[in-house]
């Protein structure tokens, strides 16, 4: 059996059966966030096909709406949870402790709520200057794009909630750390979905 | 076997069940697309044929309890290979220089020849108007053309998504609000025909067909003249053309004598496309075409 | 506030009946009629027969992959049965459709949405599912799926998207633009009723469980297969069905992103779709068709595999070219993504792109052709049997080379622009989708029934069904071609040439034939379970099979392989049955882990439909109920705990050894007693000729 069950980090043999058990659900997650990457691919498409002077219409535009200083503060929060959660499973695979793998966890959980928070309140912004998605198709497609996202951080806060309350209630089973692992994967995927919207959305947006 | 299909699509053809399809061309597009017709089948039956023969005599020559010859472990063969990857590729390469070439020739953005007649097609719940801004005229319903002129339509729909289609001239074209596209055709000889919108559009769909006449000339500048006594169309009967009905239920409604009306208003056709990108919101009831559409509302 | 939203007593049929009696609404009473009559009776037939507790131990809450599958079977000969009736009654109306014609054209338009609708995504989409949840485990010698709950769970979506549909026949009126929807006809603006809100809230969910599905059947093959059974020694099918998952995956989630962001129009007032403020219908179109043209190939594939699997075996044969066959049909997943644009060449986008798409999409002819050739090559020098999936795949041979003939006509931007939205563009996709899909599934029923059951089905009732179908397909769609050619536009509630009447009769002659090989079909289930100990094959192998799935008894028990076997070529039993070497003793059984039963696919589906129902209606308090519950049942299921049962190795042993014994006490059948009582399911070789 090689060392690597499948792509991303694996939990090497001195886990025991855990370290061979999460080969089927990690892979299976993989193929899931493929899938999604098309959900947020076809936004993209849908995006950068509104991104147009007609599907703008005469409604507020980039220029006036995006604020680089917010988004970056995001990009800021969103790159700092990938690295605790990164620490999570680190401490995970060398095992240092469910406390530790909590508290990074936890860290990764605020970071991510605060991620959420400025995003919010730009959402607000926009909205109290009349750019709300009922305006445009762009601003339609902007709020799709980035609300999905937004929406698969909430998820990913509750799903923290409930390993911290798994591994509070039961410590790190094989179960656990297969999810752990899962979880790690989803984070840093939102991580790099958000790179490419800070990127086509907000620095496009202005250059 | 070529020349058997290509006998038996012309038999079809020529039978008057065809009279309003493509296969009665009344122009050089249609003509065109029944000939591209007519060679794609002929070209794509050497794939085909073989199969139509073949399984039968298979299935009869090898069924069980024959004592035809059995070769259980017969799983691969290189000439065999080779002849099947390599004809249906043969035919595709074929098909596919014609279709690079008629699609050019055939596109529908291409005008027909130098200076054509221009007429721009506004697509309405359940009608088609039709506006000449070169003479004057609207026509509901009706589409006349001079005969051996090539004519430009210029196509958007002031309701939902239609496409527009006469068969006996050039097939058809999606028209959307908003938004313009082209049909270029021509009609050889002089002659009827119909046409309709082929994207369903609701309850009167069926009801949206177009009477096409392809006039002489001096047939073309009688239905053009007579056109400068009709009824005005302006932006109040306009208004009037929104409302979800046919062809005769708008004639009836604005009292016309025929399908004509003067039109007053040349650039019409451009305030209905740029009436969707004027960064306004269009309530239900200022929607042309809209179940809930009342033009007196309007403005 | 409303506590039920939009619901009131006039949005049934019945009242409209009442109110406005006529044959319209009539039909619209009746169909709703034969809804409730049907539901109550199997109810009254579910207590009468004291079937209420096998139904939820056995079935509704079993995460076994070949109850799921049977169970996806039977909800898609459900609703077929609700398609194909509802394409008789369009095909009856448009035959009296000469200047009207007996039904309105709301109902006529909602017909042919709902017969759309439901015939790709709840007939064809589940019957395609189930096959493979039944067939793949067995063939590539696994236990179960990879993720047998999800399983569940994905059944559970689909079957609340076709729960909705058919309540959307009893309470209010579906939508009305046709199973693509195109907005902006299904706008709020335009469409400002319930109809498209019932179509969206039925794509979603089922757009999810396929997508689902196809992550659990890809993990499934890629890893849970026996040693040895390397990519290159899978049956076909099972590659067809790798090739489907994957397709499905990717090919998924455009039309529940599109459906979503058609609610969010509808619901929000969102402008992705919408006349005005910048919305761009074209957007739609192009989503939609980035799902729908895999979808085509997602159906026909499986319905391939089936076509690789009843041609090698029932000529006795090792099929010709599986090379060629494997190629073909990653070919054909990996093109079929990049012609969507066939769909709408009359948008008036350039020749160039024209061009491209079209060449795309003819291309994929070469691998389809490739494959009809290789097939043909196997029954070549075969022993060949004509029972009933033969008979099917004579039918798809001849029928299905004339759709791939119009295909490529219709990859013709020029002469698409003539036939595009017209009867010949009907005929064509149910030339394929018929003798393609429809047939292949039935034969693929035929086939592995007798696995999953322990008995055959009757060949007799099945050869009639078989020849209707066939008969009443060219009946009903070869004069759609020639509609189509004469001009005719395809969804016309009326019409007034009468130069259609002659091919308007035929076709509806045809659709009553059609009518006959569903009840034929229909019959040929009920007369094999009557006869059910006539037709029984429990030692598994009734058509001399190939692969790995005939190398089991029939039933399948629950854990499929008493011990997970060792493949070391393609059409491992064959060669075994070749050597003398099958049912080989076991020295040394082991436990058996299995997930225990669980009510979660139930839940989802209870929950997701009670969601779309209350979206559609409006009654928000439901909504919200419904969707919590949802969130909730999932969030409970990450602190399940005694999920898995243990099936002890001696009970393995003892059954496992009492078939063996069955085995070594019967002498097996030679081909020319396949269909007499005397198969048992044991093959013994022909004297050999070489």
């Amino acid at each position: 059996m090689s060392q690597n069950l499948h792509p991303g980090l694996n939990l090497g043999a001195s886990h025991g059966d855990a370290h061979q058990q999460s080969e089927l659900s990690v892979f299976g997650f993989w193929v899931f966030l493929m899938s999604d990457l098309i959900t947020f691919g076809v936004l993209f498409a849908t995006y950068a096909a509104s991104s147009t002077p007609i599907a703008m219409a005469g409604g507020p535009g980039p220029a006036a709406l995006f604020d680089l200083t917010s988004t970056g503060m995001q990009t800021a929060f969103l790159l700092a949870s990938s690295l605790t959660c990164g620490m999570a499973s680190l401490a995970l695979k060398y095992r240092e402790g469910p406390r530790r793998i909590a508290l990074w966890l936890a860290v990764t959980a605020l970071l991510g709520a605060g991620f959420l928070a400025l995003e919010l309140r730009d959402f607000a912004d926009m909205i109290a200057k009349g750019a709300t998605p009922m305006r445009s198709g762009w601003l339609s497609s902007l709020y799709a794009l980035v609300g999905l996202h937004g929406l698969h951080i909430t998820a990913g806060l509750v799903w923290i909630v409930v390993l911290l309350l798994l591994i509070w209630r039961r410590g790190v089973t094989d179960l656990i750390k297969t999810r752990l692992l899962i979880f790690a994967l989803y984070w840093h995927f939102l991580d790099l979905v958000w790179i490419g919207i800070f990127s086509v959305v907000f620095l496009r947006g202005l250059a | 076997m070529r020349r058997l299909s290509v006998l038996t699509i012309l038999l079809i053809a020529a039978s008057p069940a065809f009279s309003q399809g493509f296969l009665t061309p009344l122009g050089p597009v249609a003509e065109d697309q029944r000939a591209h017709l007519i060679r794609v089948t002929a070209v794509t039956m050497i794939a085909i044929v073989p199969v139509l023969i073949g399984v039968p005599l298979i299935l009869w020559r090898y069924r069980r309890g024959r004592g035809a010859a059995y070769r259980p472990g017969f799983e691969f063969s290189l000439p065999l290979e080779i002849t099947m990857w390599g004809v249906p590729t043969a035919i595709i390469i074929v098909l596919g220089g014609w279709l690079w070439q008629s699609t050019h020739k055939l596109d529908p953005y291409r005008p027909l020849g130098p200076d054509p007649l221009q007429v721009q097609v506004i697509g309405l719940n359940w009608k088609w108007l039709f506006l000449y801004p070169d003479q004057n005229v609207a026509s509901i319903g009706t589409l006349v053309i001079p005969e051996g002129q090539p004519v430009q339509l210029k196509l958007t729909t002031d309701t939902v998504m239609q496409s527009f289609m006469v068969p006996a001239l050039a097939g058809q074209i999606y028209a959307m609000p908003g938004m313009v596209t082209d049909l270029n055709l021509m009609a050889n000889a002089e002659g009827e025909a119909t046409g309709r919108n082929t994207q369903f559009n609701g309850v009167g769909f069926a009801d949206q067909s177009i009477a096409v006449r392809a006039v002489d000339d001096a047939g073309w500048q009688a239905w053009v003249e007579g056109a400068g006594n009709a009824p005005a169309l302006d932006s109040a009967s306009y208004a009037q053309l929104g409302r979800r009905g046919s062809a005769s239920d708008a004639a009836s409604a604005l009292d016309l004598p025929d399908s004509r009306m003067r039109l007053s208003e040349p650039d019409l056709f451009h305030q209905v496309v740029s009436s969707y990108h004027d960064g306004q919101p269009i309530a239900p009831d200022q929607q042309p075409g809209a179940p809930g559409y009342q033009p007196e509302a309007m403005k | 506030m409303k506590l039920l939203g939009n619901l009131n007593w006039d949005v049934t049929p019945f009242s409209d009946a009442i109110n406005d009696p006529s044959t319209n609404t009539f039909v619209a009473a009746g169909a709703a009629s034969l809804v409730i009559i049907g539901a109550v009776s199997v109810l009254i037939l579910l207590t009468w027969f004291r079937l209420w507790r096998p139904l939820w131990r056995d079935w509704l809450t079993s995460a076994d992959h070949k109850r799921i599958g049977v169970m996806y079977i039977v909800l898609a000969l459900v609703m077929l049965a609700r398609g194909v009736a509802e394409g008789a009654v369009m095909r009856g109306h448009q035959a009296m459709a000469l200047n009207g014609g007996p039904l309105s054209a709301d109902h006529f338009s909602e017909l042919f949405s709902t017969h759309g609708t439901i015939m790709i995504l709840f007939v064809a989409m589940p019957l395609v599912t189930g096959l493979i949840n039944i067939v793949v485990p067995l063939q590539i010698g696994a236990r179960d799926m990879a993720f047998p709950v999800m399983n569940q769970v994905s059944l559970g979506l689909t079957a609340a998207g076709a729960a909705l549909i058919m309540v959307s026949l009893v309470i209010g009126r579906f939508e009305t633009g046709g199973w693509t929807a195109y907005p902006p006809y299904t706008g709020k603006v335009f469409s400002p009723g319930e109809g498209p809100d019932y179509w969206i809230w039925s794509v979603v969910p089922a757009g999810l469980g396929s997508m689902l599905s196809g992550i659990n059947f890809a993990v499934t093959i890629y890893k849970c297969r026996a040693p040895g059974m390397t990519y290159m020694r899978m049956p076909l099918f099972t590659w067809t069905a790798l090739c489907t998952a994957i397709m499905m995956i990717y090919a998924m989630p455009p039309v529940t992103v599109s459906s979503l962001m058609l609610a969010l129009d509808r619901y929000a007032g969102f402008h992705f779709f919408s006349n005005d403020l910048g919305g761009n219908m074209m957007n739609y179109a192009n989503i939609f068709w980035m799902f729908g043209h895999p979808e085509v190939y997602i159906l026909v594939l499986p319905a391939y595999g089936v076509w690789s699997e009843v041609a090698a075996t029932f000529s006795a044969k090792q099929l010709y070219g599986y090379v060629s066959l494997v190629t073909a049909t990653m070919s054909i997943a990996v093109i079929s993504f990049t012609v969507w644009l066939h769909h709408f060449f009359t948008m008036g986008q350039s020749a160039s792109v024209n061009i491209a798409f079209g060449i795309a999409t003819m291309i994929i002819a070469v691998p389809t052709g490739v494959k009809v050739y290789d097939w043909m090559a196997t029954l070549w020098r075969g022993r060949i049997r004509m029972t009933v999936p033969v008979i099917y795949l004579t039918g798809f041979f001849i029928l299905f080379v004339i759709g791939g003939l119009t295909g490529v006509i219709l990859a013709n931007p020029t002469i698409d622009y003539q036939v595009h939205n017209t009867l010949f563009l009907v005929a064509h996709f149910h030339n394929v989708l018929i003798p393609g899909v429809l047939f292949g599934m039935l034969a693929g029923i035929h086939y592995w029934f007798p696995k999953v059951f322990g008995f055959r089905l009757d060949e007799t009732w099945g050869a009639r069904a078989a020849g209707l179908w066939v008969v009443g397909f060219c009946l009903t769609f070869l004069p759609l071609y020639v509609l189509g050619l004469m001009g005719m536009p395809r969804r016309s509630p009326s019409f007034t040439d009468p130069a259609y009447l002659p091919m308007e009769y035929l076709a509806a002659f045809g659709a009553v034939v059609i009518l006959g090989a569903l009840a034929a079909t229909f019959t040929t289930y009920i007369v094999s379970i009557r006869h059910r100990k006539w037709l029984a094959v429990p030692l598994g192998d009734p058509w001399d099979g190939r692969t790995l799935e005939w190398a089991t008894p029939a039933p399948v028990p629950e854990w499929n392989f008493a011990v997970i076997p060792e493949v070391s070529s393609r059409d491992a039993f064959a060669l075994e049955k070749e050597g003398g070497t099958p049912y080989a003793p076991v020295s040394r059984y082991a436990d058996i882990t299995l997930p225990r039963r669980t009510t979660m696919g139930l839940t989802v589906c209870v929950a997701t439909t009670g969601t779309g129902f209350a979206l559609v209606w409006h009654i928000w308090w439901l909504v919200i109920l419904c969707f919590t519950g949802l969130l909730l049942t999932m969030i409970a299921r990450a602190f399940a705990t005694n999920t898995e049962q243990i099936i002890p190795a001696a009970e393995v042993a003892r059954q496992h050894r009492r078939w063996l014994d069955a085995i070594a006490q019967n002498t097996g059948i030679t081909r020319d007693a396949e269909c007499t009582s005397a198969n048992r399911g044991l093959a013994a070789p022909d004297e050999v000729i070489r």
